[in-house]
């Protein structure tokens, strides 16, 4: 068995004394920052990204990582016990999570949440096992065109399950598409956009747009709310364990809510966020059984189900990112970069080029999961604790880090007036309604696109249509347009503004 | 007319402004042809592709919005500023400002020049709690970021010599 050889491989990396730690590390601060509302996993990779310069690589992937998964668990805490979402991803979770504290349900909900990510996140790791292999042949027959398409498919995909106005958010990818052409041209090594500014002849660095946009912007905004908006009542939690008729009730949410993240995590674009969002859809159309209470008011298969999904659809959303290189999320997008500060290419040829990374992170994330159900269960008691640290002790400490974190790269002031500059930009996309997620995606996928563009038409001798020609790019384009086709229909449309108003 | 959808109008001009501006800048750079793409052929692409999006945006502005004319709201102009110059300030204490002279003053000046800046963004400033929080997160950033990661920080004023 193969399979078994590789994870054999990789249980041998992730076991070493500091690969444990450094997941440890990773789950860790994961949770605190999921637990944390105003502060996501985006911001904290990013801040933590030149920190991990020093580590050696399999080391530093494990505990971002770990942040990332981490922050799917952290986040029901605060959703069920402050009503608000810890993290995007728990936005549904608190509507019938927050019921169940006040109706002094509040532990089998912390159970529920808990449990089921745990769940979901050990049948996500095994899929990803599964898949990377088959995936990664696949991959190595991609030429440029199928490359081409597969990041139109991608970007595509962003739109798609980004919330709000399609438009926009189209707009968005292309405003991020164009930011990522700042800098030297690499086949005419002409600077490009660069207003005769030398620094950057570079091109603009992802950390600085990330911690910017996501970081200060958010700051900013939610400073901007009058603090009684920000106040924190706290349940009280009182017995973890969920009753017999609990159990019966959120099994079969946790496997529906498991299979449809997993689904989602991979598709290009997936990813937690909308995993949850489908999941609790789903539920909210199954049949609700006599004795149950209805959704909304605090039942456990809404708790259940779209956790489940967030951290199946995190778990798996690291798929496109390892097999073919490409970034399914903003989130994967930093993993690139945390990838290529160590000089790892992210594509098909890791697995064979770097087995112990591959399987190494692999691994690592079954443990880390085993992990964060004993940070997040026993250890509650913790994090109720920090849930009431008072915001303006807390944004102070977000700000220094992120300045920390953006000097810390490369050095040098330039970035520190750049970071400002996205900050403002954070915020005002903000206030247009504009969401930023798809524009930091479209940052990363940019040069790469451009590249492929050029090769497969260079090859074709200017011929576009080989992009329809060649059966796998025509495919991959076929789903970008059906996808496109699916939300623009009347009937879906609809459907797709009501799921998201209901954050 | 009326403007159904503010944000959705301001942004549609944001994003026509700024592909403008990119498809202008790249027209002046070697366009070439498909199967020799110049400098200037897919960002030439891409600016006019946004241009013509945020035409649309702003245009369907007027059409279609939410009841209440979705206003973009007023600017929180107090955490916007003490936010984005805490950072700077942080930003010209590890660096220094060369071009009038002013020497790096280290990290630790850096934080509590922070922290205090940071603090007035909220409403509930309070001078002996920000001073705390100045010294708490002085000592946790030399212990984590100087001591355990080795990060290459000036630490202390230059002018000390140290």
């Amino acid at each position: 068995m193969d399979l078994l050889n590789n994870l054999a491989i990789g249980f041998g990396v992730a076991f070493t004394l500091s690969n444990l730690m450094y997941a440890f590390i990773g789950c860790l601060l994961g949770t605190l920052i999921g637990v944390l509302p105003g502060i996501g996993p985006l911001a904290t990779i990013a801040m933590l990204l030149p920190a991990t310069y020093a580590l050696p690589p399999v080391a530093a992937l494990i505990m971002l990582a770990g942040i990332y998964y981490g922050a799917q668990y952290g986040g029901s805490t605060t959703a069920i016990l402050v009503n608000l979402p810890g993290e995007s991803s728990s936005v549904v979770t608190v509507i019938d999570g927050y019921q169940m504290a006040r109706n002094g349900r509040a532990g089998p909900a912390l159970a529920a949440a808990g449990l089921g990510s745990f769940f979901a996140g050990c049948v996500g790791t095994l899929i990803l096992a599964a898949f990377a292999a088959p995936l990664t042949e696949l991959a190595f027959q991609f030429g440029p065109a199928e490359y081409f398409s597969l990041m139109i498919l991608g970007l595509v995909g962003a739109v798609v399950l980004a919330s709000g106005s399609l438009l926009k958010a189209i707009a968005m990818i292309i405003l991020g598409l164009l930011l990522g052409m700042v800098g030297t041209d690499v086949n005419s090594g002409m600077a490009r956009f660069t207003l005769d500014v030398l620094e950057l002849t570079d091109g603009i660095g992802f950390i600085v747009i990330a911690m910017g946009v996501f970081g200060y912007g958010e700051i900013i905004s939610n400073l901007s709310k009058h603090s009684s908006d920000r106040q924190v009542f706290t349940a009280s939690v009182s017995g973890l364990l969920p009753t017999k008729q609990d159990f019966k009730d959120m099994v079969p949410a946790i496997l529906r809510g498991t299979s449809l993240g997993s689904v989602l995590g991979i598709l290009p674009g997936g990813g937690a966020v909308m995993a949850a969002f489908a999941a609790y859809t789903l539920e909210k159309k199954t049949k609700l059984a006599p004795h149950e209470v209805p959704f909304g008011k605090g039942n456990i298969r809404g708790v259940a189900a779209p956790e489940a999904a967030n951290n199946a659809g995190a778990q798996t959303s690291f798929i496109p990112l390892l097999t073919l290189g490409i970034p399914p999320n903003a989130v994967m997008a930093l993993m690139v970069g945390a990838m290529t500060i160590h000089n790892i290419q992210p594509g098909p040829q890791v697995m064979t080029s770097n087995p112990e990374l591959f399987w190494g992170l692999i691994a690592s994330m079954w443990i880390g999961n085993a992990m964060l159900v004993v940070l997040n269960l026993p250890l509650i008691g913790i994090w109720i604790k920090l849930l009431t640290v008072p915001y303006r002790w807390l944004f102070p400490s977000i700000v220094l880090f992120c300045a920390i974190g953006v000097f810390s790269t490369n050095n040098t002031t330039f970035d520190i007036w750049m970071v400002a500059m996205f900050g403002f930009l954070g915020y005002l996309f903000i206030k247009l309604g504009t969401e930023p997620a798809p524009l930091l995606l479209g940052f990363i996928l940019g040069p790469m696109m451009e590249e492929y563009l050029r090769r497969a038409l260079l090859l074709s001798r200017g011929d576009w249509s080989v992009l329809v020609t060649r059966p796998l790019s025509a495919g991959l384009l076929l789903a970008a347009v059906l996808l496109l086709v699916i939300v623009l229909l009347p009937s879906v449309s609809k459907k797709r503004e009501t799921v998201f108003v209901e954050d | 007319m009326r403007i159904k959808s503010q944000k959705d109008f301001f942004s549609g001009l944001m994003f026509a402004a700024v592909g403008g501006a990119f498809a202008a800048v790249s027209s002046t750079y070697t366009i070439g042809t498909g199967a020799r793409m110049g400098p200037g052929y897919f960002p030439l692409v891409l600016g006019v592709l946004l241009a013509a999006l945020g035409v649309l945006i702003a245009v369907r502005s007027f059409s279609s919005g939410p009841e209440d004319g979705d206003p973009v709201g007023r600017f929180a102009w107090r955490p916007l500023i003490f936010i984005i110059s805490a950072n700077l300030a942080f930003g010209a204490c590890l660096g220094g400002l060369p071009s009038i002279g002013l020497q790096p003053l280290g990290l630790i000046v850096g934080i509590v020049i922070l922290t205090f800046v940071a603090s007035l963004a909220s409403d509930e400033f309070n001078p002996k709690e920000t001073l705390i929080l100045s010294i708490v997160l002085s000592v946790f950033s030399y212990g984590a970021f100087i001591k355990l990661l080795n990060l290459q920080f000036p630490v202390w004023p230059a002018f000390l010599g140290l």
